[in-house]
């Protein structure tokens, strides 16, 4: 909303200049402001002028603001018309080939950044045959990356796999081994878990991140040493559906070089290249005990809410006429209030869930007399719980998939 | 709904009401016993095992027990003659000497010294010498070393080498004997045969015995004139003594002779007041015929009765009584799996039967549960059922005495009911020291098997030589494993038990004083309910007798159901007060009405993919044996076609196999849990609870089930009114299904009252036992699953709280069990605490109800799998896991409620050295086993709640 609306400044100019871009080619010609006629002969018009008769189109323009919109009917094109300021930029795509996986939902939020090379399609709510081009969200959903470069020592690499909502099986063993660490006696031999095996095609092996012979040094901020290849096993499939593993890799040319020598080829995702203090000291920290005691820049760079991110772990109730609903997570023990990290996923919820989502942002609902919040507040034992989610569930309504 | 005081008053208060972790008794037999001793004088019995321990036992409820360091087996005890130390010899030819010491009123198991001898010989013989001051040690060289106690001096001019009595190589002593009537005489007996007659204060030979066969053991009678050899071909020797060169030997017998017999390991006589001496001996049995039979002829005058044990025999004694303490009155036998005692006063020499020792093994242990606070008049009719199961024991008191019993009575009666792979139920006093076996139940008469019902003990036919006589109750055989109980639910205020078995039988029991004849109605419960492309492997359902059957009084069956497919029972519960029963197996679970004798409600949880539910337990053994098979033939074929050629290379080629076999790395797959997985449908838990389930303002009965896929099924039970209960339906209606998301299986439901407290067990109020449950407050749904501590609303299920324990530690719930934790100091305060053992071996305190990890102790090994799944925890604390197939460790983690051997031994009246050790320093001594562990200062925090 910061930025101004421009209005038209040529009005008194009767026509429209139009620029249109088909592929690789543009046609200019104008339009009369005042009588633009129907959608309906101006699509043909288009199909004339860039001598497509026969190809179905879908037709946008940028607006004052930048963004794509579309032109499909009427009311639509003498919009565009009457906006045009004072040239008319249109793009033209074919139908079948029209790209709606980038479709935005909300142009308010991205206003700023629209790039106008970027197609983007917004569908009109009269459209006649809306494509439900939402698209969905395993198709932006991340698989792996990189995370805490600027807090680990660089011969470590921590790999977040995300495991929810994929198809694809993990796909990784695992086995003991010894490792050689340097300690003040000198060099020692001592057990270590390593990763033995990626199954082909399975996500451990498509993100690349993660070979043969890495040894595991920590599953989800908790170290691996003393525990026993079970108890890792069992650590790795509890938080499989956000599994973090930090690994030294056996192959360490592949490292990321921070200090911007080399520039390596990584997704490096800590904002700052703050290095030196950052090696042994902190990275061994586990996550439900030192929340609070770690620096404040760990907790930007790697929040200890996002270490157990829950929200994808919602059990499902199904009530008893067959209706089901996510249980929504009010609070867990050790973590704190975590983010929706998905929000196209939470969009497609019924209005319940967005209310949801609106107060998970850290606002409490101010139905304070509720008595369940009392209720919870009572029970509270620690302040850091985060229990404020917790007062949402009163008499939600059912939700139905 | 304003249960709770406003956010911001807030009170924190420390608690400890929970104090420490104690191992405090072991209950049961010995694991793998290998010497036994006695002292007369003390009345106490001793027991030395393979692993190096070492158990005194006095009369009920005075134990002692210490462990050696040296994981060496024990191999012989010897109590000092009058005194109250004793003497073990380990096979690591090590000796230690162990006291009685006296400590604020109680006695305790003391190691004070140890000896091993200079040289190589091992020790194979000890006598403690009468004087107590001595040990004389027999070497396997053939030397016999006297050596000085308690310091362990060597009194080297006192040693009896071999050159002193013979010239020829005698081989290693093989027995060492006082003379009972002259103290400084004793015999040494060598092990090819020969013996010598020894004055130890002349230090001169007085008499050679040349026995020509291999000696086994030597006996000089009560009154010194004669000894007794036994050796390795079944015969044995009397020999009269003093005599210059009398060489000959007066008797000479093979008692079951003829034929090539066995060696006679132990040969003992002893003389009565009036009437023919015992002559009792082990072995000897022909070697053919009965060289397998486990034996104990015990002949005395006419009577000739050959003991045969179900397990190897490790040594005997002979307690006797009587005006001049002569009369043999008990034989007490240990045998591998059992100790066995024999009352040789009684007609019939009947058993005695043993307050402790008991084989909890007599058949393996399949299940157990633990009932505490039984009512006193429950209590009576099983203690009075299990009295005419009795009959047959010596009405003897236990002939083993010594030492008092300084334990307060139990606070309370709890029962420990384990069930057995042969069907039978064992009802177990578990309130104090001793686990006193009351009652036992066999659940095999309900059904068809092939076992044969006159299969008696003592089917002794007449005439029959040896005189053989079955004895001892340690009977591992099972007849037909389906009979297996699996689970077991007993409710102590109705005295209604139910127990469910291998093959999907479920046997509802009533408490009947008298014996009756019933007819067992059964009912077939289909848990697949359509479910298609089905087919069941396993084993077959039992067959039940259609006719009446007679059952003692005692626990009676009077309904029986069985689930189609006949897999095992997983999980059972039993809800008295409402009559109905719920039982699950891989396949689904079912509601049964016990009074209307009709199922309510069948649901199943089987997945359609899931191929191993489905076809039953036996095709993967199947399996297992197909590939061991041709493993076998793959071996044997290729040996085969390589014998001819270099049989060598086909050896090391073996070899190197094995060799990568073993360097092949265990690996492990790291996969999310999928609904595709095995056994997902397999009910682990069932929980019936009357709580909101459909709205916040009614609570109804409700039936809760959690299966290996992380589901949990609430049904609403409709339960017709008191006045029509026999003749309306109840009706259960599905009400919610959660899917837990991790997935993994839930092994336990509990739901909690608007106080945070467990729901009470049924009828428990009704008895005014338990306080009601708060129906004002909102209550609490509590899932543990093998991961997860998850705490949801109800009557709208959303997630409150929870507590992860395998993504934080990699640890995983095995048992769970609710317990109230007394204060020690104040008689009315306590909590209700989750105890739970993970596959760690620790053991968790949970606290409630908001479910943060209190304390943690290590218990069992990691290693030990069945240990940690035998583990039953009893609703005040405490628990019990098998160490050894034969063996409960009670632990107990609460402050109020702990039961252990509290005992003194004194020392006999006529020995003044029994308290010369008590000067010995601290540091030479060390106490074993048991491990305290205190709990310095628990910063609990706990939230105290004032009602509004």
């Amino acid at each position: 909303m910061n930025k101004n609306h421009r209005v038209p400044s040529s009005r008194s100019l009767n026509a429209v200049e139009v620029k249109s871009k088909f592929g690789a080619e543009f046609r200019r010609f104008s339009l009369d402001r005042s009588k633009p006629g129907r959608f309906d002969e101006f699509y043909g018009l288009l199909q004339h002028v860039h001598r497509i008769p026969n190809v179905e189109l879908l037709v946008g323009y940028a607006d004052v603001h930048g963004d794509l919109l579309p032109i499909n009917n009427d009311d639509n094109y003498h919009k565009a018309i009457s906006t045009a300021n004072p040239l008319l930029r249109l793009f033209l795509q074919r139908k079948e080939e029209a790209d709606h996986g980038t479709f935005g939902t909300d142009s308010l939020t991205r206003k700023k950044n629209t790039v106008l090379s970027a197609v983007l399609l917004r569908p009109d709510h009269n459209k006649k045959k809306p494509p439900v081009i939402i698209s969905l969200p395993k198709d932006f959903r991340p698989v792996s990356s990189i995370i805490d470069v600027d807090i680990l020592p660089e011969t470590h690499r921590r790999v977040r796999l995300y495991k929810h909502g994929q198809e694809k099986p993990l796909g990784f063993y695992i086995r003991d081994g010894s490792s050689v660490r340097v300690t003040p006696q000198g060099l020692e031999k001592v057990p270590g878990i390593f990763i033995s095996r990626l199954v082909p095609g399975g996500l451990a092996e498509s993100t690349g991140l993660l070979a043969v012979n890495d040894e595991v040094l920590e599953v989800n901020g908790i170290e691996v040493g003393g525990k026993s290849l079970d108890q890792v096993t069992d650590m790795m499939i509890a938080n499989s559906h956000n599994l973090i593993i930090t690994v030294k890799p056996a192959n360490q040319r592949n490292n990321i070089v921070r200090s911007g020598v080399g520039g390596g080829g990584g997704a490096a995702s800590g904002s700052s290249g703050r290095s030196s203090d950052s090696s042994a000291s902190y990275y061994g920290y586990s996550s439900h005990s030192a929340a609070a005691s770690i620096p404040p820049h760990i907790i930007q760079n790697f929040p200890v809410g996002e270490l157990e991110s829950d929200e994808d772990e919602e059990d499902l109730v199904i009530e008893a006429g067959g209706e089901a609903e996510p249980i929504r997570h009010m609070a867990s023990n050790h973590s704190m209030s975590s983010l929706p990290r998905y929000e196209p996923h939470l969009n497609l919820r019924t209005a319940t869930t967005s209310t949801f989502s609106i107060n998970t942002n850290g606002t409490l609902p101010t139905s304070g007399s509720s008595s369940s919040l009392s209720n919870i507040k009572a029970t509270t034992p620690s302040p850091d719980r985060a229990m404020e989610r917790g007062s949402l569930e009163e008499d939600g309504t059912v939700i139905t998939l | 709904m304003r249960a709770f005081l406003e956010v911001g008053i807030v009170l924190y208060t420390l608690v400890s009401v929970l104090g420490s972790f104690v191992k405090t008794v072991e209950h049961g037999f010995p694991h793998q016993p290998s010497a036994l001793g006695y002292s007369p004088s003390l009345k106490l019995l001793a027991i030395g095992t393979r692993s190096g321990a070492i158990k005194l036992y006095g009369s009920p409820g005075v134990e002692f027990m210490g462990l050696h360091d040296e994981n060496a087996a024990v191999t012989q005890v010897h109590f000092m003659p009058h005194q109250v130390e004793l003497v073990t010899l380990l096979d690591d030819n090590s000796l230690h000497m162990w006291t009685l010491r006296g400590h604020n009123g109680l006695s305790e198991l003391l190691e004070i010294g140890r000896f091993t001898l200079t040289g190589p010989p091992g020790v194979t013989a000890v006598l403690a010498h009468s004087s107590g001051e001595l040990l004389l040690l027999g070497t396997e060289g053939g030397h016999v070393f006297v050596v000085e106690v308690p310091g362990f001096r060597e009194l080297e001019e006192r040693n009896i080498s071999l050159d002193q009595v013979s010239s020829r190589n005698l081989e290693h002593v093989e027995a060492l004997q006082e003379n009972p009537v002259d103290p400084d005489q004793v015999i040494i007996g060598y092990g090819r045969g020969l013996m010598v007659i020894w004055d130890l204060e002349k230090k001169l030979a007085i008499q050679h015995i040349p026995a020509t066969q291999q000696l086994e053991s030597v006996c000089w009678t009560e009154d010194g004139k004669y000894i007794l050899s036994s050796h390795s071909d079944g015969s044995y020797c009397r020999w009269m003594v003093g005599g210059q060169d009398m060489n000959e030997e007066e008797k000479s017998d093979i008692p079951y002779g003829h034929f090539p017999c066995k060696a006679i390991s132990k040969i003992v006589q002893l003389p009565t007041e009036e009437g023919p001496p015992f002559l009792l001996f082990s072995g000897g049995m022909p070697r053919a015929s009965y060289g397998d039979r486990h034996c104990i002829t015990v002949i005395h005058g006419k009577t000739h009765v050959a003991l045969d044990f179900t397990s190897r025999i490790i040594d005997f004694f002979v307690i006797r009584d009587g005006p001049q303490r002569t009369d043999p009155s008990a034989l007490v036998v240990l045998v591998e799996e059992e100790l066995v005692v024999i009352d040789l006063q009684t007609e019939g020499w009947p058993i005695i039967q043993t307050p402790y020792l008991v084989p909890l093994h007599s058949s393996a242990i399949t299940c157990s549960h633990h009932v505490s606070t039984i009512p006193l008049k429950l209590w009576e009719r099983i203690l009075a059922a299990g009295k005419h199961q009795n009959a047959h024991y010596s009405k003897k008191p236990w002939p083993i005495t010594g030492g008092q019993n300084l334990a307060p009575d139990p606070p309370q009666r709890d029962l420990l009911l384990t069930g057995h792979e042969d069907g039978t139920v064992r009802f177990w006093d578990a309130s104090g020291v001793c686990l006193y076996p009351m009652y036992k139940l066999s659940t095999a008469g309900v059904f068809h098997t092939d076992a044969d019902p006159n299969d008696n003990m003592n089917q002794g036919t007449e005439g029959e030589w040896p005189p053989f006589r079955k004895v001892g109750c340690f009977d591992p055989y099972s007849d037909d494993p389906r009979l297996g109980i699996q689970k077991i639910h007993l409710c102590k205020y109705s005295g209604y038990l139910t127990v469910a078995g291998t093959a999907g039988q479920i046997l509802m029991l009533e408490l009947n004083d008298e014996a009756a004849e019933q007819t067992v109605e059964a009912k077939v419960v289909d848990l697949l309910q359509g479910q298609e492309g089905f087919r069941w492997k396993g084993h077959t359902q039992l067959d039940i007798q259609e006719d009446p059957v007679m059952f003692p009084a005692g626990f009676q069956p009077f309904a029986v159901v069985q689930c189609q497919p006949p897999a095992v029972v997983t999980a059972l519960t039993l809800h008295s007060e409402w009559k109905l029963i719920a039982f699950g197996t891989s396949h689904g679970f079912g509601l049964y009405d016990y009074q209307q004798k009709n199922s309510v409600l069948i649901k199943c949880t089987l997945n359609p993919s899931d191929q191993l539910a489905m076809e039953g337990p036996l095709s993967r053994v199947k399996s297992i044996k197909k590939s061991l098979r041709q493993s076998f033939r793959r071996i044997r074929r290729s040996r085969v076609s390589l014998r001819k050629q270099h049989l060598q290379e086909a050896n090391a080629r073996l070899e190197a196999e094995l060799a990568e076999m073993e360097l092949a790395p265990v690996q492990r797959k790291i996969e999310a849990r999928s609904s595709d997985d095995s056994f997902t449908g397999l009910v682990r838990t069932l929980y019936f609870a009357d709580t909101f389930l459909s709205d916040s303002s009614h609570n109804t009965p409700s039936l809760w089930a959690g299966t290996n896929g992380g589901c949990v099924f609430a049904y609403m039970l409709r339960l017709p009114s008191v006045e029509h209960r026999a003749d309306e339906p109840v009706t259960a209606q599905l009400s919610k299904e959660i899917q837990l998301m991790h997935r993994a299986p839930v092994v336990g439901i509990v739901v909690l009252d608007g106080h945070g407290a467990p729901l009470p067990e049924p009828l428990e109020v009704a008895h005014d036992l338990a306080r009601a449950p708060d129906m004002q407050g909102s209550h609490h749904l509590l899932v543990v699953s093998e991961e997860q501590f998850k705490v949801f609303t109800l009557p709208k299920v959303s997630a409150k709280m929870k507590l992860k324990l395998t993504a934080v530690d990699g640890s995983r719930v095995r048992r769970v069990g609710m317990a109230w934790f007394g204060s020690s100091r104040t008689e009315d305060y306590g909590e209700s605490g989750l105890l739970v053992l993970t596959n760690q071996g620790d053991v968790h305190v949970v606290s409630l109800p908001h479910v943060k990890m209190q304390v943690q102790y290590p218990c069992i090994r990691r290693e030990d799998v069945s240990g940690i799944a035998s583990c039953v925890f009893t609703k005040h604390g405490q628990g019990f896991y098998l160490i050894s197939p034969s063996e409960f460790e009670r632990f107990s983690l609460s402050t109020r409620c702990v039961v252990e051997p509290r005992c003194l031994v004194e020392a006999p009246l006529h020995s003044g050295c029994s308290n010369q050790h008590q000067s010995q320093p601290d540091g030479a001594s060390s106490t074993h086993r048991y491990i305290n562990l205190e709990v310095s200062l628990m910063s609990r925090l706990s939230w105290i709640r004032t009602p509004n």
